[in-house]
Order: structure tokens, then sequence, then C-alpha cells
């Protein structure tokens, strides 16, 4: 049974490392903690369930073992313009005025205020019920005697590594991530170094949304597409971004894979209802021995 | 130096600004620095040093006068603008990336310019051979005086019409402050023109060409070094003695 938990919590925790690099992106260069990053996971999850019904509904042609055609694909990508969008208006809206106050609070709140309300538009829009991307039976095969996992959980890691690394390439080999770090590390000095703080600010945005977008799709994939799954995941994400290191990339993957590992292992012991506790159990655990998080700096 | 044939670099005019409207920390300062010149601000704590220098990197709002930048007004340009206007500025505190490379700063630096990088990162070597070795290093596990070469050179990448430096000497070791007032003798030989505020004020006036005393949000004296070093006045606001610094 360990190895079955073990398998179910790596992909969880490929979900959930994506979701939460985008929470750390905010917080590191925006300076607030956005409780309205799960609302992304859930309309990303949703923006794609538009494309694929639009392509025919959930019956259709699919990719050998995979429950799905190339509708995901395009659905994969029209998410993550259409949940960044989205991310940029609630900001424009709402966080780009109370950004000037400079009271970390009220921006804390207010991400709060459009969690909700994000979540209520859902139910408006799409209704209360569960929803797939395929009605196709996936058979779960054996990879390692006792684990097994359908191919739609392999895809979902497979990609999950790659974005991983193609973000890993972007922060460091390009001008634009470089950017990004300099902004995240001293905003004022990036300021004064030329880089356009409001186009940071943009791509933030675009790129912490389309990886949330993409977590979302994996959740509806590998689990149901709901209006509450985005907040549901919310405590896990912000466990994850902290245990790992609060600004760190690397941290938020790291914690993702932690707490999707420890949530489901603990299905072993206790009910798993208590996944959500032990999340946090072991997050608090681990701020008591190093308080910055895992792979977090030292605060000045 | 001031010989007037030399071409004006920077000239404020009358300019009054402060963070909080109706408290102005500049009234009215004047302040002009020619081509390949070293300026340096002196002047108590509170006198509106840093604030001066900050105003004309944009990074202060403007209640009246003018900045004005080879002849081109520059009054009131966003920060990341002024990059781009000519204006290099390294701040006294926290002035590198120091979770980058140095590399990495330098390359920052270079943000707005679109060719030559690589020429001009070759250059800041040339400049300071130490960050050569350095430059895969994180600029935040530097000493303080290679964090200060890093902070110049990342401010020379875009080959600035000024370079402006807030307390450059700040913090450091009496031995490195040494060190880094050669850099700046370097850095202005190589061509650029230099407006620094400094506490140090003697050092700061040793390397410089003409000095000006702040007090009170603007100019109370301007001179050329040599002369500010024996000037009595300036003598007695800074060591208490009637002798001059020299």
């Amino acid at each position: 049974m360990f190895g079955q938990y073990l398998a179910d919590g790596i992909i969880l925790g490929s979900t959930l490392a994506l979701g939460a690099i985008g929470l750390t992106l905010t917080y590191n260069i925006l300076n607030f903690a956005n409780f309205a990053h799960g609302s992304l996971l859930t309309w990303g999850a949703y923006f794609a369930w538009i494309i694929v019904v639009a392509f025919g509904g959930v019956q259709g042609a699919t990719f050998g073992p995979l429950s799905f055609g190339w509708p995901l694909v395009v659905a994969l990508l029209f998410t993550a313009v259409m949940t960044s969008i989205l991310a940029i208006i609630v900001d424009w809206l709402v966080f780009r005025i109370l950004r000037k106050t400079n009271i970390q609070v009220s921006l804390v709140i207010a991400s709060f205020g459009a969690s909700l309300l994000l979540r209520n538009l859902v139910v408006v829009i799409f209704g209360p019920e569960p929803q797939y991307y395929s009605e196709n039976i996936q058979i779960a095969r054996e990879i390692f005697p006792g684990v097994r996992v359908t191919p739609d959980q392999i895809f979902v890691v497979c990609l999950s590594i790659i974005l991983v690394i193609l973000l890993h390439l972007f922060m460091t080999r390009t001008k634009l991530g470089k950017a990004m770090r300099a902004t995240a590390d001293n905003t004022s000095l990036a300021q004064v170094t030329g880089i356009n703080i409001n186009n940071i600010v943009r791509w933030t945005w675009i790129v912490g949304a389309s990886l949330a977008a993409v977590a979302g799709v994996f959740f509806g994939l590998t689990v149901q597409i709901l209006p509450e799954m985005g907040f549901n995941l919310l405590l896990f994400l912000f466990a994850a971004a902290i245990l790992g290191g609060v600004g760190s990339i690397y941290g938020a993957i790291l914690g993702g894979m932690v707490i999707g590992i420890a949530a489901d292992l603990s299905v072993l012991f206790i009910s798993p209802a208590y996944k959500p506790a032990v999340a946090f159990t072991l997050m608090i655990l681990v701020l008591l021995i190093r308080p910055s998080g895992i792979l977090g700096e030292k605060t000045r | 130096m001031s010989e007037p044939h030399r071409e004006v670099v920077l000239r404020t005019t009358q300019l009054e600004a402060g963070y909080t409207p109706g408290v102005p920390i500049l009234r009215g300062a004047n302040v002009i620095v020619h081509a390949g010149e070293i300026v340096t601000v002196l002047g108590p704590n509170g006198a509106g040093k840093s604030t001066l220098i900050k105003t004309i990197a944009g990074l202060v709002p403007v209640f009246g006068g003018k900045v004005e930048l080879m002849g081109r007004d520059i009054t009131g340009i966003k920060p990341h603008r002024m990059v781009t206007e000519g204006i290099g500025y390294v701040p006294q505190v926290n002035n590198v990336f120091a979770k980058l490379t140095v590399e990495e700063n330098l390359e920052m630096g270079a943000y707005t310019r679109k060719t030559g990088v690589a020429e001009r990162i070759e250059a800041t070597y040339a400049l300071f051979p130490d960050l050569a070795r350095l430059r895969h290093l994180p600029a935040g596990k530097l000493s303080g005086g290679q964090r200060q070469m890093v902070a110049f050179g990342r401010a020379l990448m875009v080959e600035p019409k000024l370079l402006m430096l807030d307390e450059p000497s700040a913090g450091l070791s009496p031995k490195l402050v040494g060190m880094v007032f050669e850099n700046v003798q370097q850095v202005r030989d190589s061509g650029v023109t230099i407006l620094m505020v400094e506490q140090n004020a003697k050092a700061g006036l040793m390397i410089s060409d003409r000095g000006y005393v702040l007090a009170e949000g603007r100019e109370q004296i301007e001179d050329r070094a040599d002369a500010l070093l024996k000037n009595p006045e300036v003598g007695e606001l800074y060591l208490g003695s009637k002798g001059g610094l020299l």
C-alpha cells in the first residue's frame, strides 16, 4: 500500500508544485499572500473544459492510452492565456490600486474577497456539479509491484517536470526571467537600473496564472473539476510555499512534493479527512526547525 | 575647475522636492556638474544630501524647479526612464542584486541596452579585474568593497552621462574607503562625470574637483574642493574646530 500512496502523493505533489510556484512568485514580486490564487486554478480548469466541450464534447479520439486527444492540448494553451488575462484584470481592478497604499493587510483581505467572488462566479456560470474532461474509462496499470497508475497520471507528472525545467531555464537564461529575479530581490534597485516594474508585474501574473491554470487542468484530469477545487487546494498551496521557503521557486516545487506525498501517505494511518491537517502539521514542524522554510533565505 | 567653457552635464535650478506634499526637504537647491568633474555634496545629517541625488534619479516627487541633463529637461521622469536619459545611480545600501551573480548584476545594469552588452561587461572586468574572478558568485556573498565595485559596474553598464553615488564609503573599513575612492577616480578617468554625496568630507573632497555644502535643503557654500578643505566654516561643521579640514 505504501508504494501506491507514494505514487498518489507524487501525482498530487505535481499539481501542488505548479500551483505553489505562482503563489510564491506573487508573494516575492508583489509582496502579498494572494488568497485568490486558488481561484486561478479553478478558472484554469474551467477555461480548459470550455474548449474540450466545444471540440465535440467529452468523447472523441484520444492519444493512445490517454483519456484525451488534441482538444485538451489546445485547451491547455487556451487556458494559460485566458487565466493570465483574468489575473491581469483582477490585478488591474483590485490589487493595482491597493498596491499604492502599501498596506499589505488590505491586499491580503482584498485577495480573499476576490477569491470568493471568482469562486461564486464559477458556480453561477458553470453550475455546482462536478465536470470531467473525459468520460473514457482509464485502466490503471501496474508500473511497480503493487503500484497502479493511469496513463493520465503519468502524463501529469511528466508535463510538470517539463514545465519546471522550462521555468528554470526561463528564470536563469532569459533577460526577462533575470529581471523578474532582480525585481524580486530588490525592487527599488531594479527601478533605478531601468527595469519597468509594471512590465515585470504583468509577467509575474502571466507566469503564475499560466502555471496555476495547468495545475487546475491536472487536478481536473486526475480528480474532477469542481467550483471549490481551487479553494480546497489553497491551504495545501500555502503550506507548500511556506514549507519550501516563501519566495523560493525551488522551495515551492519541493514543498509541493513534500506536502502532496505527506498528505497521501497519511491516509495509511488516519482518515483522509485529515489531509489538510497533516499538511499544516508538517509545515509547522518544518518552520519550528527552520523558520525560513527548507530553501528560504534567512530574512535580513 | 569650473572653467566656464566646460560643458554642463547636470544643472538643477531652484529644485524643491520631498516625500510628503507641503513638506519639502529640498528647498531650492542649485547644483551644477561639468563634464569630467567629480563633485561632492557635503552637509550635516538631514540636510537633504541623499534626497538631492534621489530626486535627480526620479525617486522623489518634485514640487518645483528643474533638473536638466545635457540641457534636456528631465524633471519628474519615472526612475526607470532616467537610465535611458543617461543617469546612473548607486544607492547607499542594498545597491546590488544579492541573489544574482556578479555577471547577472552587470547584465541587469545593461537592461535598457540593445547592443554591446558583452563588450561592456568585458570593459567592466578590465576596470575592476577582481570582478572577473568572482563573476559566477552571488553578489550577496561578496565583501563590502567588492560589492561596491559590482554596484559601480552595474550603474556604468549603460555608459551614463552622469554617475551619482550615495555615500560610497558608508559602512566600509578605513582601508576599504581608500580603495573605493580610488575606484571612483578610476571611473572618472575612464571618462565618466560623477556627482556624489559623502559623509566622509575630507576623503571625499580629496578626490573631488568641486564641492557643495548643503544645509536646510539648499546649497550654502559652493567652491573648489581644495578651497573647501581649507575653509574654516566647513571645518567647523564637521570637526567643531576652526582650522578647516586640512
